[in-house]
């Protein structure tokens, strides 16, 4: 927001009366300013350089008025002064005109078609007979600085430039030429530069610098000549001395050079109508000609007057008010825009002043509507809006999760999500490569240079901070990370992370490891192999070695466990051993019934638009499945069966196998087939992400001819990598899957009961020997075991078998091998799948 | 005598004594050490009622080692006249006597002896006068006899300079009869057992008093972060008012959702690179909404919709460009933007409290990274001072009643009203956040009927969570820098108290 510095008794003077402050303070808050500061000159100097520098400085009151950023018009005391009188109806809004010079001549600006490559635009007007004193030029000088610094945006956009016209004659010429042709005595310089010159005397100018880069790698700089060649000015970097306005001028030439045609005419418009109340005739601007490289011409200073009709009615409702037509009007017209009632229906016909380019909507106009009417004058009203709340399933969890592990006796901590990239890689012992960290392209320090992929770093700093609390310290954060992902729009997601530490004189391991424990109770998996969780024990170079155990959730793997290596202890400025835990937890959301994530939304829309090869059902696929022909009632009703006491075609999660089978149903299953009509429903949910789902171990859906099958339709996008990346992935996949081409294949399912020699045999390296037998169309299964007397248990482990590879006598040949656990394998159970 | 003897000794002179006893003096007479004394007295005051004891102290003045010396056997001084001889004697055998060295000085400068330089034979030194007084002697003395009194102040703080006297303070109690006085001790007990509840001994015992005046131990528990606690309170609020949460899990984000379809134009400062962190990898964002890319586009071109637009030329790769997300209103603008993809608009109401990030210079207020609290209603012919009551019910729930708006300026908000509230400790009005009505320009490109009005609003989680626990430097609320004790200590969350 921009801050304008007015005398304070200047500006009671233009407003005719004396306010204290706090009155001064109420009507700014009224009008959408605010009083910022009471200071002066002495007391601004004695602050920034101290106090020896302020004596002599002035010491009149200045006000510090903040004035919303798209309120050009109130930059400078003029337009503030105006604006405020004719809000308190002392004023009436001053009429802006746009003349001609009384020779019928009017001032030339000629661009010239070198100046397209680097500044295109100029615009132009005189400001005749004015009247300058020492206040009016500094409000006139502080006004261009304020509007460069604003919506010039630090002169790339605009540049003005104002010269004494008297001192110059037209028509000017707005060229660019190379900077070592350039030559002229710049503004306050009491030697001629070239430009290549200034852009280097200008590199240590505490103001100009910040311009040089607009044009410094440009061939051709942007100068303006008249017509004896004297330059006036070099935009965006500065005037020529020579035409330079002094107390005395009486004609100024005002240019406006830009990128932006739009903001150039803004500008212009705002300069010419702040201070040509100082003119002779007041409030008159007289026009200056551009000459475009085409041959065309435009006369500026716009100066338009707009006009937009609207119902009081609408703004009536827009704010919550029921006031008259002729009311509003009023209340518009105190705002400097001119309104009048035209008498048709509750019409309102309100004039825009080019003082006022912030009005682009009715919406403009009904806020200034209720600004005069005074918002705190409006009555609370309540929305009779009726809604179901719902929580963000993940952060509900997280919420309950939160208070639990509390409860456990940790403490939460709060961390920063962006970090160094040594505190998630070199200090963790990791590559920055393996960490699939998202980078910052502009840190203005080291501690923001990517998002943390981890919470682990963060925890420990906190312990760093907070060595001088009695131990143990234990620690936890429920809270995101974030990491590249390619399936989304922006090529990032976050994943929310449960991160535990424990820090004491001992590692504590299993405090951390009890943590889990507790953490899986809450979370109701069970201790076990299979559908639970299990730790074993993994390399991570975080951790030290043997100490880290990876944590497996229904046989994926959601994160790690283990005691700190001590490299990484020293590294985060630690004197302790230090065990931590560190899991993702949406897993174990559960499916929202609703997926309530916008990103997808556009991802879905633009999926449908741009690659329709894609879209589900979009692509003809065959009908012919391993349950018979899934177009007609038979095949759909083995389907039924099949999937009576199962939630998926494989195991217990979406995949590739479930959609595959979805595209090959040729419309919604009705409803005398139950399972599939559910499952039917369950996996159209997944359907927007099937891209991500597990690929599928069994081919269900049999081809019809696989030749003509064109997996990605024509792609217009075909020079995008990632798509190019994602077919090259898929086409992969489609030829292994193609070089397999089983028929129908029979299957089996086997239960099977393995005795150990006696109690004392390790059952769990037994199951591990066990599961190590592995043969092409072997898999195994659930296990678990089944006590038989004496302390002696069995294991009973299920697996499925393709029948033509696998027969039992093999497998229990393969298991009895290991004679030094097993006594004997019995099949308890075999069914054909 | 054994600690119990004392003890018993104790009691019957107390009893025998008329009014009470001294423990100095009691100590004396019993020939005991009166700390051992003092440690009876504590033990009986442990037993309710059964003495009281008043501490009284006084202080008194006491010879030092030196001190002792001189009132035995003279002061240095007098011990050097006293040891010249009528006929002299050498300087050198007086300096070899233990006092001979401190005693000459002050002999000479009392002109009781003088030394005869020029002596053959070395200095020697001659008596100057006949008699003399030893009065620092005769002080001490004094002060040794008890009388120390008598002297004046500035005697007594001359010798102390001089390390003979110092001053000593003696505590000792006055011991009189408790109103459960007795000369026979019974121990009572310091804690209820099992026993005593099995054997119902618990009914004859006396037990010990508790000391409620101490604190109690501290419980072994975690505790939760402040800030997690104010927002799981606006949580709560935004829950009660019947407001959905959004999924705010994206913290990167697209220019694309966080600017242009806010309507804020291409070259806005808070788009530039000192504010917003800009993502190096992954650089862009793909997968826009192709029809409506158009529409952003467009408005802010060419305008539409009834708007002027911002009439500049709008690209394409600015919209592209990944930031962290500045503000949580470019998830709001993704919900709007689902919401009129409905086939039929339905009301909705959402809020969300999640991070949002600035690339600011940071100071004891201002970090990189903060929470972000925002409400959104979106319903058909909703009012301003809709707005305002909808802030004056949330408000109230924050126990903030007081409300005052002032016009502001926002890219995507007209009209934008800044929310004060009246501090009553500051005794002024203080901004307490943000508001106001989304742009047509925002709304009508996402396909949102036209008469659907959006009101929004936004405030910081912080700033709420210092003034409510007195934290003053940003940074140990938020980071690693936190100061684990504040933590500790926090007391629960009631924003409305």
């Amino acid at each position: 927001m921009p801050t304008v510095g007015v005398k304070r008794d200047l500006l009671f003077k233009a407003l005719g009366k004396t306010y204290t402050d706090v009155e001064f303070d109420e009507l700014c808050f009224e009008y959408g300013l605010e009083l910022d500061e009471i200071t002066s000159e002495k007391e601004i100097i004695s602050r920034e350089q101290g106090d020896s520098k302020a004596s002599g400085a002035s010491d009149v009151i200045l006000y510090k008025i903040d004035v919303p950023a798209n309120r050009y018009d109130l930059l400078c005391l003029e337009g503030l002064v105006r604006g405020l009188q004719v809000f308190k109806n002392k004023l009436e809004a001053p009429r802006y005109r746009r003349v001609s010079p009384l020779s019928g001549e009017p001032q030339r600006l000629v661009i010239t078609e070198e100046t397209a490559a680097v500044r295109p635009h100029a615009v132009a007007a005189v400001l005749r007979n004015i009247t300058f004193t020492q206040e009016r030029y500094d409000s006139f000088i502080e006004l261009q600085e304020k509007l460069h610094q604003n919506i010039c945006r630090k002169r790339s956009l605009v540049a003005i430039g104002t010269h004494d016209l008297d001192t110059v004659s037209g028509p000017f010429t707005y060229t660019a030429k190379p900077p070592a042709e350039i030559s002229f005595k710049p503004l306050n310089q009491t030697q001629e530069y070239t430009a290549t010159q200034l852009m280097g005397l200008y590199k240590t100018d505490s103001h100009l610098r910040h311009y040089l880069h607009i044009i410094e790698d440009k061939p051709l700089y942007p100068v303006i000549y008249d017509s004896n060649g004297i330059v006036l000015s070099m935009p965006p970097i500065i005037n020529g001395d020579h035409s330079k306005i002094t107390l005395k001028t009486k004609n100024v030439f005002v240019e406006c050079t830009a990128t932006d045609l739009t903001k150039a005419k803004i500008v212009l418009d705002m300069m010419v109508t702040m201070f040509s109340e100082y003119c002779s005739q007041p409030f008159t601007v007289e026009e200056a000609e551009v000459l475009y490289p085409d041959g065309k011409t435009c006369t500026y200073p716009e100066l338009a007057y707009r006009k937009e009709k609207l119902s009081s009615d609408f703004v009536n409702r827009k704010v919550g008010i029921n006031e008259s037509t002729e009311t509003i009007a009023r209340l518009l017209t105190k705002m400097c825009l001119r309104s009048e009632v035209t008498g048709v229906g509750d019409e309102i016909e309100v004039e825009i002043p080019p003082t006022r380019s912030d009005v682009i909507h009715a919406c403009d106009i009904m806020e200034d509507a209720a600004m005069a009417y005074g918002f705190n004058n409006i009555p609370y009203t309540t929305p009779r809006t009726y809604t179901v709340a719902n929580q963000f399933p993940l952060n509900k969890l997280t919420e309950l999760l939160r208070q639990d592990l509390a409860a456990a006796g940790f403490t939460e901590a709060l961390n920063f999500a962006l970090c160094s990239a040594e505190d998630i890689s070199d200090k963790l012992g990791k590559k920055i490569s393996e960490t699939r960290a998202v980078h910052i392209a502009n840190p203005k320090t080291a501690e923001f240079q990517v998002a943390r992929t981890t919470l682990l770093p963060g925890l420990l700093k906190t312990l760093a901070a907070n060595r001088k609390m009695p131990l143990p310290l234990k620690l936890f954060e429920i809270s995101d990370v974030v990491l590249k992902d390619d399936t989304k729009d922006v090529g990032a997601r976050n994943s929310r992370r449960f991160c535990a530490v424990y820090y004491n004189k001992s590692p504590g391991f299993e405090v951390i490891h009890g943590l889990l424990d507790r953490t899986m109770q809450l979370l109701e998996v069970k201790s076990e192999r299979g559908d639970g969780y299990h730790i074993q024990a993994a390399e991570d170079s975080t951790f030290f070695p043997g100490r880290c155990a990876e944590i497996f959730v229904g046989g994926k793997s959601v994160g790690r466990l283990g005691v700190l290596h001590p490299d990484v202890i020293t590294r985060f400025e630690l004197a302790m051993p230090c065990s931590a835990v560190e899991m993702d937890i949406e897993p174990f959301l559960g499916r929202p019934a609703e997926t309530t994530l916008t990103h997808d939304v556009p991802l879905h829309e633009v999926i449908e638009r741009h690659f329709p090869s894609q879209v589900p059902n979009s692509r003809p696929t065959s009908t012919k499945t391993l349950f018979g022909d899934v177009s007609s009632a038979a095949g759909l009703k083995a389907l039924d069966d099949f999937l009576a006491d199962k939630s998926y075609m494989e195991g217990f999660e979406a995949t590739r196998a479930d959609t595959t089978m979805f595209d090959a149903i040729p419309s919604a299953p009705s409803s005398t087939f139950p399972h599939l009509l559910r499952w039917y429903n369950h996996v159209k949910s997944f359907l927007r992400e099937r891209a991500n789902l597990p690929s599928a171990k069994s081919q269900f859906v049999l081809e019809e001819d696989d030749d003509d099958i064109d997996l990605f339709g024509s792609d217009d996008e075909d020079d995008c990598a990632e798509a190019e990346k994602l077919k090259e992935q898929r086409l992969a996949e489609y030829a292994a899957k193609k070089s397999k081409k089983p028929a129908l294949i029979a299957k089996s399912s086997i239960l099977l009961d393995v005795k150990p020699w006696d109690d004392e045999t390790d059952m769990a390296k037994m199951e591990e020997c066990v599961r190590s037998v592995k043969m092409e169309g072997l898999l195994w299964g659930q296990s678990k075991m089944v006590p038989v007397g004496y302390g002696i248990k069995k294991l009973q482990i299920g697996c499925v078998v393709e029948d033509e590879k696998v027969g039992t006598d093999l497998l229990e040949e393969a298991i009895t091998a290991f004679e030094e656990y097993v006594q004997s394998v019995d099949v308890a159970a075999f069914n054909k799948v | 005598m054994s600690d119990a003897g004392v003890l018993e000794t104790l009691l019957r002179r107390i009893e025998a004594a008329d009014g009470g006893v001294d423990s100095l003096e009691t100590a004396s007479v019993l020939g005991v050490d009166h700390q051992v004394l003092v440690g009876a007295v504590k033990s009986l005051l442990a037993l309710e009622d059964l003495i009281a004891a008043e501490l009284r102290s006084s202080k008194h003045w006491e010879l030092s080692g030196e001190g002792t010396e001189i009132a035995e056997q003279g002061s240095h001084e007098a011990r050097v006249f006293c040891s010249v001889p009528p006929e002299g004697l050498p300087q050198t055998e007086l300096m070899k006597l233990s006092f001979g060295k401190i005693g000459f000085s002050k002999a000479m400068s009392n002109k009781w002896v003088k030394v005869d330089k020029t002596h053959e034979g070395g200095p020697r030194i001659f008596r100057s006068v006949e008699n003399i007084e030893d009065q620092v002697r005769d002080k001490l003395l004094l002060v040794q006899k008890g009388n120390a009194s008598q002297l004046e102040e500035k005697e007594k703080n001359e010798l102390k300079k001089r390390k003979l006297l110092s001053e000593v303070t003696v505590k000792s109690y006055w011991i009189t009869k408790g109103s459960c006085f007795s000369t026979t001790i019974t121990k009572p007990e310091t804690e209820l057992t099992p026993e005593m509840i099995a054997n119902g001994s618990w009914k004859e015992k006396k037990f010990k008093p508790y000391n409620f005046e101490a604190l109690g131990v501290a419980p072994d528990c975690g505790h939760l972060h402040p800030l997690m606690k104010v927002r799981t309170q606006f949580r709560q609020i935004f829950l009660e008012m019947g407001f959905t949460e959004m999924p705010t899990n994206n913290f990167i984000e697209s220019s694309f959702w966080n600017f242009d379809s806010l309507f804020q134009p291409q070259q806005h400062p808070a788009r530039d690179a000192h504010d917003t962190f800009f993502i190096s990898d992954p650089a862009l964002a793909h997968g826009f909404p192709l029809e409506y890319l158009e529409r952003v586009k467009k408005i802010h071109s060419e305008g539409g919709y009834g708007s002027q637009g911002y009439k500049y030329d709008w690209k394409i790769e600015e919209a592209q460009k990944n930031i962290l997300r500045t503000h949580t209103t470019a998830v709001s603008a993704r919900m709007l933007y689902k919401l009129a993809q409905q086939e039929k608009f339905t009301p909705a109401k959402y809020f969300s409290i999640d991070r949002v990030f600035r690339n600011e210079t940071l100071d004891a207020t201002h970090l990189a990274e903060f929470h972000q609290i925002e409400g959104v209603v979106a319903d058909r012919g909703l009012t301003l001072g809709d707005l305002m009551g909808t802030l004056h019910q949330f408000f109230t729930k924050l126990g903030i009643t007081k409300l005052r708006f002032k016009p502001a300026y926002n890219p995507y908000t007209e009209p934008s009203m800044e929310v004060f509230s009246y501090h009553e400790g500051l005794k002024k009005w203080v901004e307490v956040g943000n508001s106001g009505v989304f742009r047509p320009e925002m709304l009508l490109p996402m396909g949102l009927p036209e008469d659907v009005t959006v009101i929004a609003w936004g405030l910081s989680l912080e700033r709420p969570t210092m003034i409510k626990y007195g934290i003053n430097n940003i940074r140990e609320l938020v980071g690693h820098k936190v100061d684990l004790q504040m933590v500790y200590d926090g007391p629960i969350c009631r924003l409305e108290s």
